[in-house]
C-alpha cells in the first residue's frame, strides 16, 4: 500500500526497492544517535527526508527483529515515567560495523551518480540544464 | 473514548490471529498504534478518524504478517503461510506427487534386489548402490515441487551421475574395505545433493541451508516412526501368515521391506514438507529431554576416561563408537539449533548444550590422540584414514561451536554467528563425504 503525504503535498515518489534498500542504513543511523523505539524512528525517517520517505509503518518491525538477528541491535522493554511501554533498540558495535560498511558503499553510489550526472557529457548538460 | 479502546482489542485480535507473529510483536505493533492515534488525537482528529488514519499506515496486514514470517522463519514454516505472488500458494495436499516418486523408489530398489538375487546373494554393488536406488527420487521430487528450470535441474541430476559413475567404475578388489566405506559414505554426499534442489538451488544462502538442516532432523523423526510403525505392522502380517505357509511370512518381508523402507524416504520428505506443524511442537521438546541426557552422559564419559587412563587402550571398535557418538553430538547440537528462535537470550538449555560439546570435544582429543599412536604404530589403511578424517572434522566444527557458543553465553555474540559457523560447515561435510567416495579408493588401490 502505498501512503501518501499527511502534509498535503504531493511527495517525490521514491521507488520501493530504493526504499528498502535504504532502510537498514536509515534505521542504523537513526539508532546510532542514540537508542530509540519505532514509533520514534519512523517520526525520525520523516522529519529527516521532509516527508518525502514513505515507510508502511508496521514493515518498520521486521526490519528491526531482523537487525537484532543478526547481532545488530540489543532491545529491551521498558516504560518511561510518563508514557508506555515499549520495546527500545539500541545499535552495538557489530551494528556501528555493519553501518560503517553500509556508508561507504552509499558513499560510492552517490559519488558514481553526482559525477557521472554533473560530468561534461553527463545528463544535466543533455537537458540544458548545466 | 471507549470506541476506540474496542477497536484497538479488536484489531489486536486480529493481528495476533497471524503465526509468524508473536503476543510480544502484537504488544509492541500497539504501542505503534496508539502513539500513532495520540498524536493524530492531539492534531485534533476525532478519535475513530485518528484510528483509522493509524491502521491505514500501519499498512495492510497480510503483506505485514507475510513480512514477518519470512523474518521468524523458524517460528513457522514459510511455505504454510506464504501466499504472496513471489511463492506460489501450494495446495495443502500434492500428496500425487509424493505417492508417484514414493512409488518409483520402491520399484527401482525391487528391481535392484531382484537382479541382485538378494538376500539369497549379496553382491557387493547392491550395497554400494542402494543410495543411489532411492535419493534421486527424493531429489526429482524436491526439483519437480520447487518449479526448477531445466538448467537447475541439470545441476540437480549432476551429482548423482557422478557419484554413480565413480562407484561403479572403480575396479575394488573382493572384500575390500574402501568399498565399505564407499557404501558408507555415499548416502551422505547424496543426502547432501538433495540439499540444491531442496533449496530451490539457492545454496549460497544461509538462511535456506538452516531450513535444510531443519528439513534432516524432522525427517529423520518422521522416517523413525514411519519405521515403527511398519516394522509393528510386518510382524503382525508375518505372525497371521504363518499357519498358512511356513515361507510365506519370509517372501512378504523379502518382498515388502525394501520397497517399503525406500518408499517412505520420500514419504516423510513430503509429510515434513506438509505436516510442518506436527513435528515443529515436538522438536523443542526432544531437543530439552535429551540435551541434558547426553550432556550428563558425555561429561561422566569424559572424567571417567580422562580420570582412570583408559585413553591409552582404545581398542578400534571402541574408536569406530566414538566417531559415531560425535555425530550423534553434531546432530543434537544442530537439531537443536535449528529448533530454536534466534532471537532468545541465553538460557540455561544453551548452558547445558555447551557442556555436552565441550565434554564431546574432550573425548574426542582422546581418541584422536589414540588413533595418530596407533597409525605411528601400524601405518595407514582406508579404515584409519577415513575415521581420522572423521574425526578432524568434527573436531574443527564441535571446536567452533563451542568456541562461538561460549561467547554468546557471556553475551558477545548474536545467536546468528553461531548458526552462520554451522551453515558455513555444511559444504565441508559435503566434501570429506566425497573424498572418501572418489580419492580414498584409488589412493589405497582399491583394498
Amino acid at each position: 500500500m502505498h501512503m501518501t503525504s499527511s502534509y498535503g503535498w504531493a511527495v517525490v515518489h521514491i521507488d520501493k526497492d530504493l526504499v528498502a534498500a535504504s532502510a537498514t542504513p536509515l534505521v542504523l543511523a537513526i539508532l546510532a544517535e542514540g537508542e530509540s523505539y519505532g514509533y520514534a524512528i519512523l517520526k525520525r525517517v520523516r522529519e529527516l527526508s521532509g516527508g518525502e520517505l514513505q515507510w508502511t509503518d508496521g514493515m518498520l518491525y521486521p526490519l528491526l527483529h531482523r537487525l537484532g538477528r543478526l547481532g545488530y541491535v540489543t532491545t529491551e522493554w521498558r516504560t518511561p515515567p510518563e508514557g508506555r511501554r515499549r520495546r527500545y533498540y539500541a545499535i552495538t558495535d557489530d551494528g556501528r560495523a555493519a553501518l560503517a560498511e553500509q556508508q561507504r558503499q552509499w558513499m560510492t553510489v552517490t559519488r558514481a551518480l553526482g559525477d557521472v550526472w554533473r560530468g561534461p557529457a553527463g545528463l544535466l548538460t543533455a537537458l540544458g540544464e548545466a | 473514548m471507549h470506541g476506540v479502546e474496542s477497536q484497538i482489542a479488536e484489531w489486536r485480535a486480529y493481528v495476533a490471529k497471524a503465526p509468524a507473529v508473536d503476543g510480544r510483536d502484537v504488544d509492541e505493533l500497539e504501542a505503534h498504534l496508539r502513539d500513532q492515534i495520540a498524536e493524530l488525537d492531539s492534531a485534533g482528529l476525532l478519535a475513530d478518524e485518528a484510528f483509522l488514519v493509524a491502521v491505514k499506515r500501519m499498512g495492510d496486514l497480510d503483506t505485514l504478517s507475510r513480512e514477518f514470517a519470512r523474518e521468524h522463519s523458524g517460528r513457522l514454516w514459510k511455505q504454510l503461510v506464504l501466499s504472496g505472488e513471489d511463492e506460489p500458494a501450494r495446495p495443502a495436499g500434492g500428496w500425487l506427487e509424493a505417492l508417484v516418486f514414493a512409488l518409483a523408489a520402491a520399484a527401482a530398489i525391487q528391481v535392484a534386489r531382484l537382479a541382485a538375487q538378494f538376500p539369497d546373494e549379496e553382491p557387493a554393488w547392491l550395497l554400494r548402490n542402494v543410495g543411489l536406488f532411492v535419493l534421486p527420487f527424493l531429489a526429482g521430487y524436491f526439483a519437480r515441487r520447487r518449479g526448477l528450470d531445466t538448467r537447475r535441474w541439470v545441476l540437480t541430476a549432476a551429482p548423482f551421475m557422478l557419484v554413480a559413475l565413480v562407484v561403479n567404475l572403480y575396479p575394488y578388489r573382493a572384500g575390500s574395505a574402501t568399498e565399505v566405506l564407499v557404501a558408507l559414505h555415499l548416502p551422505v554426499v547424496l543426502w547432501l545433493a538433495v540439499a540444491y534442489p531442496y533449496m530451490g538451488g539457492t545454496i549460497r544462502s544461509h538462511d535456506r541451508r538452516m531450513d535444510f538442516v531443519r528439513f534432516t532432523g524432522e525427517w529423520a523423526i518422521y522416517y523413525v516412526l514411519i519405521a515403527l510403525g511398519g516394522g509393528v505392522l510386518l510382524g503382525l502380517t508375518a505372525l497371521i501368515l504363518e499357519p498358512i505357509g511356513a515361507d510365506l511370512p519370509e517372501q512378504v518381508v523379502e518382498w515388502v521391506l525394501p520397497s517399503g523402507a525406500a518408499g517412505a524416504v520420500i514419504v516423510a520428505g513430503w509429510l515434513v514438507e506438509s505436516k510442518q506443524r506436527v513435528v515443529e511442537n515436538m522438536a523443542p521438546v526432544l531437543t530439552m529431554l535429551f540435551t541434558p541426557l547426553f550432556a550428563v552422559m558425555l561429561t561422566v564419559a569424559a572424567v571417567t576416561y580422562a580420570g582412570s587412563g583408559v585413553a591409552g587402550v582404545f581398542d578400534r571398535e571402541l574408536l569406530a563408537v566414538f566417531d559415531a557418538l560425535l555425530v550423534v553430538v553434531l546432530g543434537l547440537v544442530l537439531y537443536a539449533m535449528s529448533a530454536r528462535e534466534p532471537s532468545r537470550q541465553a538460557g540455561l538449555m544453551d548452558r547445558v548444550q555447551l557442556l555436552a560439546v565441550a565434554s564431546a570435544l574432550v573425548l574426542d582429543v582422546m581418541v584422536l590422540g589414540s588413533m595418530v599412536a596407533r597409525i605411528g604404530d601400524l601405518g595407514f589403511t582406508p579404515n584409519r584414514a577415513a575415521a581420522l578424517g572423521l574425526n578432524l572434522v568434527l573436531l574443527v566444527n564441535l571446536a567452533g561451536a563451542a568456541w562461538l557458543s561460549l561467547r554468546f553465553l557471556t553475551g558477545r555474540i548474536a545467536f546468528h554467528r553461531l548458526e552462520r559457523w554451522q551453515t558455513s560447515y555444511l559444504p565441508v561435510f559435503a566434501l570429506w563425504a566425497a573424498t572418501v567416495v572418489a580419492v580414498l579408493p584409488p589412493l589405497f588401490a582399491f583394498t
